[in-house]
């Protein structure tokens, strides 16, 4: 039996799945239901600073994509930071805390960015007992207005300015919170580095607009007939969630720097993905807002089912193993041929795959063979590009075989040459040449 | 007061409720989110089968694409220009032998997208707001100045009237009966068709104008062929199967009757407790006509009913589904049985005597199956023999096999004459391959009468 115990930064929980800072973890009362469902830990709901707190808008917060059968497939928000006072949240934190000592709590705060509010709060967050603080730089709606989250989290001096501060002003681990809304992830991670963060959690929610009313002419969900940005997360955004992970953990510069990976993790199977991109614990929301919070049930169970299928006794055992098959496009081998195959017994005829090679691609799939309705590939136009794998609706029916012996009858070249990629290509006008050329 | 228990032919067998229940809507329309949840279950398939067995050649996966992308109504247009009856042909094709059965779903996991529901909702959603706007879908080309006789306001008759009008052509359609529709008001059961759908349909087809219509005039009595091609540039015979087979013994015999006749009384009856039906009902035959005059004589009330027919499962003409339905409602299916004669009681029918013979086995069997209503449904004909091989302005109208002989054009062998539907030869008797007859004629007749004529607009 798999032994799924995280420890993060020395943070224990008995699994790696936590639920993220958001609407579920509020409060102590679904804090206290998550725990009894399962959940490993918790990032509370973010903290402000002392004083009246924030207001939400009464009318909607969220507005979501669906897929067929309207199953949620990316979800918006526009809810700021907990709109409850922080001596509250803190009580509730030290309660939730004693209760179940052997679960994460992490808090997640979010104040301006000047020291004294930083030096402020973090001691009181401390003593509540809880385990961390996560450094909200992500949240791209409303506070980002005010010059806080992602305000924050797109301006790198301001982040290791930040983190330097937390760390002299507390005792527990800082992970601190990226916004997916940049240009290149490495600079906010290196800045949280370079200010001594222990970690990174990533990817905060992504500026999104879900949908326009085309009757009302507005943003949908609207708030009185105006609607703004919310922030985009859900099934939707974890392979920009896989990316930016892969990113940091295989940097030079942040290599080894623990990840707690967020961003549409549904499945234990996506839980593993980003632990094998090195994530050290995953944190879930969209997930427990569509279905509640025993996924976290089926989480446990096929994340453990698959480790000991695979024989890994612990999550370090594969955390990681992904990362340096991740590599730059220049380094790919231009040798390595593939071809689609389509089996012909699996195959249901419906064509797909040959419109959309003939109208998209390189027309490389038949649709008669000998007059009758055929689909077969053509090795000589096949490029290999995955398109037809991804189409078709049956699963296996078509997969791509990499080609050894023989000779490729699109280039007329040999299958199996050995390893080479653009740098040494000769098309490849900054290629690197030997010495003696 | 009846009861199912009751001997002879009686009506009011069953509650109000009951009747209600029996005659509603036998698959009721798909609600919206169904209807986008089995949308998305198609594959918009390349040079999808099932347009190819569609006779009338829907685009299906393009008006599937269209409900699923909440455009019901840019699925109807899709449907109704290539089918200007997709709605009565959503509620009674046999799709499991046509559409359905080509689906690549029904291929990969024997279910396939129901096509036949999906066709439904957009067609129902159009009607729907037509009547509600009080416009029609399709406009109609500027006038040719020509005009087209359509005898026969059936299937075929109204898609081509349809189809004529559209193009621009004044459409007089003629009909034998009080109201039209052919076969879809008088001819199919009442649970396919509820709520007076099929004259809202044709209230729908004619909404595109320039149809005058004629009812309770018949060819022959009121008007002949010679007359309708003096007066106008083109007939088209819609004429249908006005004849019923016979079995020997038949006529004159109390409580031996016709099954569409039997339907047709049952459609027009505004109370179906009004109907009368047997304890004991014995249906001969073994088609579509079979089956409904069987499941609605149970749905009546009638206790027993058996579907006698003289060969096997395989060679009924009624669909499986529509076996499976006869069977569920529990209509008992008889196979290899050849009717032979009646026993009367009291001046009616008691029972109805078989010769029951296996394939390949000499050995024979007498049956007397005990009925108190004994429905005939081995068939029509086309009543039209005098028209056939009359010699008319330079030519004659040549019939196959008893029905009127057509080309690919839906054109007869007499000038200036298209036919289509059930009356013609060599069709599969469906009101969809009917709808695809008047369409393909309304066409041809088309470019008659454009190719007659270079001054009318669009001719080449």
């Amino acid at each position: 039996m798999a032994d799924l115990r995280s420890d993060f930064l020395g943070i224990r929980s008995p699994n790696p799945f936590w639920l993220a800072s958001a609407p579920p973890t509020d409060r102590k009362t679904n804090v206290l239901r998550a725990f009894r469902a399962g959940w490993g830990g918790v990032v509370w709901k973010t903290l402000g600073e002392e004083g009246p707190p924030v207001v939400n808008v009464s009318g909607p917060r969220y507005g979501a994509i669906h897929g067929p059968d309207r199953r949620l497939m990316g979800f918006n928000n526009i809810e700021l930071i907990t709109d409850r006072p922080l001596e509250v949240n803190l009580r509730e934190m030290a309660e939730v805390k004693k209760l179940h000592p052997d679960r994460a709590l992490v808090a997640s705060v979010m104040v301006p960015c000047d020291e004294d509010s930083w030096r402020r709060i973090l001691p009181r967050v401390e003593a509540t007992g809880c385990d961390g603080v996560e450094l909200n730089f992500g949240c791209p709606h409303g506070m980002s207005e005010r010059g806080m989250g992602s305000a924050v989290g797109q301006v790198p001096e301001y982040i290791e300015m930040v983190a330097r501060w937390c760390k002299a002003f507390t005792r527990m681990p800082v992970i601190v919170k990226l916004t997916p809304n940049i240009t290149d992830i490495r600079q906010p991670a290196r800045a949280a580095k370079r200010g001594g963060a222990d970690a990174v959690s990533l990817i905060n929610t992504i500026n999104s607009i879900v949908a326009v009313d085309l009757d009302r002419m507005a943003p949908s969900p609207h708030v009185g007939g105006k609607g703004t940005h919310g922030g985009y997360c859900g099934p939707a955004v974890k392979p920009i969630a896989l990316s930016m992970t892969s990113e940091i953990a295989r940097d030079p510069a942040t290599r080894g720097m623990p990840i707690s990976a967020i961003g549409g993790i549904t499945t234990w199977r996506d839980a593993a993905e980003f632990i094998a991109l090195g994530a050290g614990t995953v944190q879930v929301c969209t997930a427990a807002m569509t279905y509640g919070f025993k996924v976290v049930e089926e989480m446990v169970s096929g994340l453990s089912t698959w480790m000991d299928a695979k024989g890994y006794r612990g999550i370090e055992d594969f955390r990681g193993m992904a990362v340096p098959n991740v590599t730059d496009w220049q380094f790919l081998d231009l040798n390595y041929v593939a071809k689609a195959r389509i089996d012909q017994d699996l195959c249901i005829s419906c064509g797909r795959c040959h419109i959309a090679c003939e109208d998209t691609s390189h027309q490389a799939i038949t649709a008669t063979v000998d007059g009758r309705r055929r689909f077969v590939v053509k090795d000589e136009d096949c490029v290999g590009c995955n398109l037809c794998v991804e189409i078709c609706p049956v699963e296996n029916c078509i997969t791509l075989e990499h080609r050894t012996a023989g000779a490729d009858p699109r280039t007329g070249m040999d299958y199996d040459r050995p390893y080479a990629n653009w740098t040494t290509h000769p098309n490849n006008p900054a290629a690197v040449r030997n010495a003696a050329e | 007061m009846a009861s199912i228990t009751t001997d002879g032919v009686a009506g009011g067998r069953l509650a109000a409720d009951d009747y209600a229940r029996n005659f509603a809507d036998l698959s009721p329309p798909l609600t919206r989110h169904e209807a986008f949840v089995e949308s998305e279950r198609c594959y918009f398939c390349y040079d999808a089968p099932c347009v190819r067995s569609c006779p009338t050649g829907i685009d299906i996966p393009l008006f599937i694409r269209q409900i699923a992308k909440d455009n019901a109504l840019g699925a109807a247009d899709t449907i109704l220009s290539a089918n200007i009856m997709g709605g009565m042909c959503a509620r009674v094709c046999p799709t499991e032998q046509l559409c359905e059965e080509a689906c690549v779903r029904e291929h990969a996991e024997g279910k396939p997208v129901r096509i036949g529901s999906l066709q439904r909702h957009a067609t129902d959603a159009m009607m729907a707001a037509s009547a509600e706007a009080g416009t029609h879908p399709f406009t109609r080309a500027p006038s040719s100045g020509r005009s087209v006789a359509v005898v026969g306001a059936g299937p075929s008759g109204l898609a081509a009237a349809h189809r004529l009008a559209m193009l621009g052509h004044a459409v007089t359609l003629y009909d034998g009966r009080p109201k039209p529709g052919g076969l879809n008001e008088y001819g199919i059961a009442a649970y396919k068709t509820p709520a007076g759908f099929a004259q809202a349909e044709v209230d729908f087809i004619l909404g595109i104008g320039g149809i005058d219509l004629r009812p309770g005039f018949r060819l022959g009595r009121d008007i002949d062929l010679a007359t309708l091609r003096d007066r106008h540039d083109a007939v088209f015979l819609g004429l249908g199967l006005a004849g019923v087979n016979a079995l020997d013994g038949m006529g004159g015999r109390r409580n031996v009757v016709d099954a569409l006749g039997f339907i047709e009384g049952l459609r027009q009856a505004p109370d179906k407790a009004a109907v009368p039906v047997g304890r004991r009902v014995v249906v001969i035959g073994g088609g579509m006509t079979a089956v409904d005059a069987a499941v609605q004589a149970r749905r009546l009330g009638a206790e027993q009913v058996t579907i006698a027919y003289r060969r096997g499962a395989a060679d009924m003409k009624a669909s499986r589904w529509e076996q499976d339905l006869a069977k569920t409602d529990g209509v008992v299916i008889r196979h290899w049985m050849t009717p032979t004669g009646f026993d009367d009681r009291d001046g009616a029918v008691s029972a109805v005597r078989f010769v029951h013979r296996l394939p390949g086995s000499g050995a024979a069997e007498e049956v007397a199956m005990p009925a108190d209503l004994v429905l005939c449904a081995i068939g029509q004909t086309f009543v039209g023999d005098a028209l056939g091989g009359v010699a008319l302005g330079g030519g004659t109208l040549a019939l196959d096999g008893g029905r009127i002989r057509v080309d690919g054009d839906r054109r007869t062998t007499l000038p200036g004459v298209w036919a289509g539907g059930d009356c013609v030869a060599g069709g599969p008797d469906l009101t969809v391959s009917a709808v695809e007859d008047g369409k393909r004629a309304a066409l041809a007749i088309d470019a008659h009468l454009r190719a007659q004529d270079t001054a009318l607009p669009g001719a080449a």
